[in-house]
């Protein structure tokens, strides 16, 4: 039996997962952009604002020269809130801004760089972020003129550090939900499976319990139900007509039975006519015999039987029979034996198996000469259980063998001997009722193999556990 | 013996009684069920026959209310319903027996006999003797004038049934229901076997045979 599936191998957990991993994604690449975006946005504003400025001062140095600018940059320095402007000689050292030192991290000439300086507020040196660019001015001067942008550098640094976090917070959550959804989608389909799984098992009166949301698994369970519903009336009709057809011919063939053997009492024993009326019994008893195989084959292959399931060994199962046996076959000069074989527990009916082996060997013993053999195995096997019947009789040609299983089929070779073509029959209808295979092959070295061949689950029924023997 | 006999079917009914009475028995008959339960109920009876299907009353309700009202007279039903677990249902009614229509009288009369016989004072017994055949239920050993016999467990099964039963009739049917606890027919009668077997262990080489075939019924073990 399979067990029931983990919460990571469920469909909707996966589902979960991967839109979870789908939905992580998206969102980062969405923040990225979002801020992507506005950065390039916000640094455009300020390379306006200092492009501005450049023009101004560019103005200023070519009308009035270098110290007109030096003037023109310290005038601009004292009322500077956000901008920064230092003009230094070729040594670096400040000639006039509002900022002390030349920054050390500030770039080559001409390009937009960002660069760290420290500013003094509130009587502390702290260390900043800025934007700007420097000019190369004749003799070896340099202006460089920049926008303090630590507040926006302070937001980004806080955007970096956070996201990764919002990424793995997103697939915990996520992660989380999708557990408990699929729990609880589980428990919905455990509940379906295990309903379906105990119905299969025989008890058609099962249903699926709603949980009255309405919702899909509702409509699902109410389905399954009105689907049950119409197979436990068919189940219940097909029952009714196998009970009143099997009361509507015994009750007459009762009679008649009865009124022969009344007959033959009023008689004298060993007169012609009794010896008559008595080969009339025996005709009605073997009539009777063939009725009686003919309706519990019809039962067990429809499946309408009311046989009860149990925890079965066949190892158990093919002992007795081989013991029921044993003094027929030596009778025979046969060689009957039940091969040592392993623990073989399978959920079955005992005495529906019983009979199908029973007809088995009784056809074994039948049809191999004195002499012969006839070998019962009870055996695990990779594809399921099995249960064979091997024989070193004549065998039955590969273009008969679809055929003997057929209701009243008997082959030629075997016209004269006694049986009512339906023992093959009914063993083929106790294999269905198993969900079972039943096959015929050669043996080797010579006769007829009979294997019937268990599956290793008949039914998946989850967390069901074997029924002790009923009987 | 004190027989009831429930049985809707008028024509088996009267072959049923008029076969018990001419084996000596008393018999009281009923064609429903509700006849049925009162006279089980207001009259002593050793067995009762009970068809499964009556009107009014069916036979596994007929039973379940006798019993519910402490009344522990065997009962044998007779169906003509379709085998496989009616039996089962049949037996846990509370019947102590299930016989399938068409039946032969000898089968019934054998189980009425044997379920009389079930009702005798349970008085624990640990030996069976059958003439100088004696059975050890305690050791599982088995004598005959004095001799050791060797006995399969299944053999010892068989011959402890049929001495439980001793001058009664066993049909084989019994005996495969209650050694082998098998409910069909093999298609080849190996109880014939099985009791040649054994009759070749316990009857050989000895004057007078204990264990008797009747024909047309079973088997009889007594020591005349």
């Amino acid at each position: 039996m399979r067990t029931k599936p983990g919460i990571l191998q469920t469909q909707a957990f996966r589902i979960v997962l991967v839109y979870v991993l789908l939905f992580a994604v998206s969102v980062t690449a969405l923040l990225f952009f979002t801020y992507w975006n506005t950065r390039r946005t916000l640094d455009a504003q300020v390379d306006q604002i200092i492009e501005a400025e450049i023009t101004g001062l560019s103005e200023e140095y070519q009308h009035f020269g270098l110290p007109g600018l030096a003037e023109t940059v310290r005038a601009r320095s004292v009322r500077a809130g956000q901008s920064i402007y230092i003009l230094a000689d070729s040594l670096h050292h400040s000639v006039a801004g509002n900022l002390d030192s030349w920054p050390q991290n500030a770039g080559a000439t001409g390009q937009m760089m960002e660069f760290d300086f420290e500013r003094l507020i509130d009587g502390k040196l702290e260390p900043r972020r800025a934007r700007g660019r420097v000019f190369a001015l004749t003799g070896g001067f340099s202006l460089l003129v920049a926008q303090d942008v630590h507040d926006r550098y302070l937001t980004e640094r806080m955007f970096t550090t956070t996201l990764p976090w919002t990424v793995v917070l997103i697939l915990i959550l996520g992660a989380a939900g999708g557990a408990l959804m699929s729990r609880n989608m589980l428990q919905r389909l455990d509940t379906i499976n295990r309903t379906s799984g105990e119905i299969i098992a025989g008890d058609l009166t099962r249903r699926v319990p709603l949980n009255g949301s309405g919702d899909e698994f509702d409509i699902l369970a109410e389905n399954l139900n009105r689907m049950l519903d119409r197979i436990e009336r068919l189940m219940k009709g097909l029952r009714e007509v196998t009970d009143s057809v099997a009361h509507d011919l015994r009750t007459p063939l009762n009679r008649l039975r009865n009124r022969l053997e009344e007959s033959v009492a009023r008689l004298n024993a060993g007169g012609q006519q009794a010896d008559e009326i008595e080969r009339a019994i025996t005709e009605t008893d073997k009539l009777i015999a063939t009725f009686n195989a003919l309706l519990l084959i019809a039962e067990t292959d429809a499946g309408t039987t009311r046989a009860a399931m149990s925890a079965l060994d066949l190892g158990g199962v093919a002992a007795d029979v081989v013991e029921l046996y044993e003094p027929l076959a030596e009778e025979r000069n046969i060689a009957l034996a039940l091969m040592p074989g392993a623990d073989v527990v399978i959920e079955g009916n005992r005495s529906l198996i019983a009979q199908a082996l029973a007809n088995l060997v009784d056809n074994a013993i039948k049809y191999t000469p004195a002499g012969g053999k006839v070998r019962i195995r009870a055996a695990n096997t990779s594809t399921g259980v099995e249960l064979s019947v091997a024989d070193s009789g004549p065998g039955i040609p590969a273009a008969d063998r679809s055929r003997v299983t057929e209701r009243f089929v008997r082959l030629e070779a075997s016209r004269s001997s006694p049986g009512t073509g339906l023992g093959l029959s009914l063993v083929v209808a106790v294999a269905h009722f198993h969900h079972a295979e039943f096959l015929l092959e050669d043996n080797v070295p010579s006769g007829l193999k009979a294997v019937l061949r268990f599956p290793k689950t008949a039914v998946r029924m989850p967390g069901a556990p074997l029924k002790s023997a009923a009987e | 013996m004190r027989i009831l006999v429930v049985e809707d079917d008028l024509e088996a009914q009267r072959y049923l009684v008029q076969g018990l009475k001419e084996s000596g028995h008393v018999v009281d008959e009923a064609a429903d069920g509700d006849t049925g339960l009162s006279l089980a109920l207001s009259r002593p009876y050793d067995v009762a026959v009970i068809d499964r299907m009556l009107p009014g009353l069916d036979g596994l309700k007929v039973v379940a209310e006798m019993r519910e009202h402490g009344n522990g007279v065997p009962v044998l039903f007779l169906s003509a319903l379709s085998e496989v677990d009616d039996r089962v249902k049949g037996l846990k009614a509370g019947g102590d027996d299930y016989l399938t229509k068409p039946y032969a009288f000898v089968e019934l009369l054998a189980r009425i006999d044997a379920l009389m016989r079930r009702r005798m004072p349970a008085n624990v017994r640990t030996r069976l003797d059958v003439g100088d055949l004696e059975l050890d239920l305690l050791t599982r050993a088995a004598k005959r004038s004095g001799t050791d016999i060797e006995l399969q467990p299944r053999e010892f099964r068989l011959l402890e049934y049929l001495m439980r039963h001793a001058g009664q009739v066993v049909t084989r049917t019994m005996l495969l229901e209650s050694v082998w606890e098998y409910h069909f027919d093999p298609q080849t009668n190996v109880i014939d076997v099985h009791i040649s077997r054994l009759r070749a262990k316990i009857d050989k080489g000895f004057e007078a045979p204990l264990l008797h075939t009747v024909r047309g019924a079973g088997y009889m073990i007594r020591a005349h």
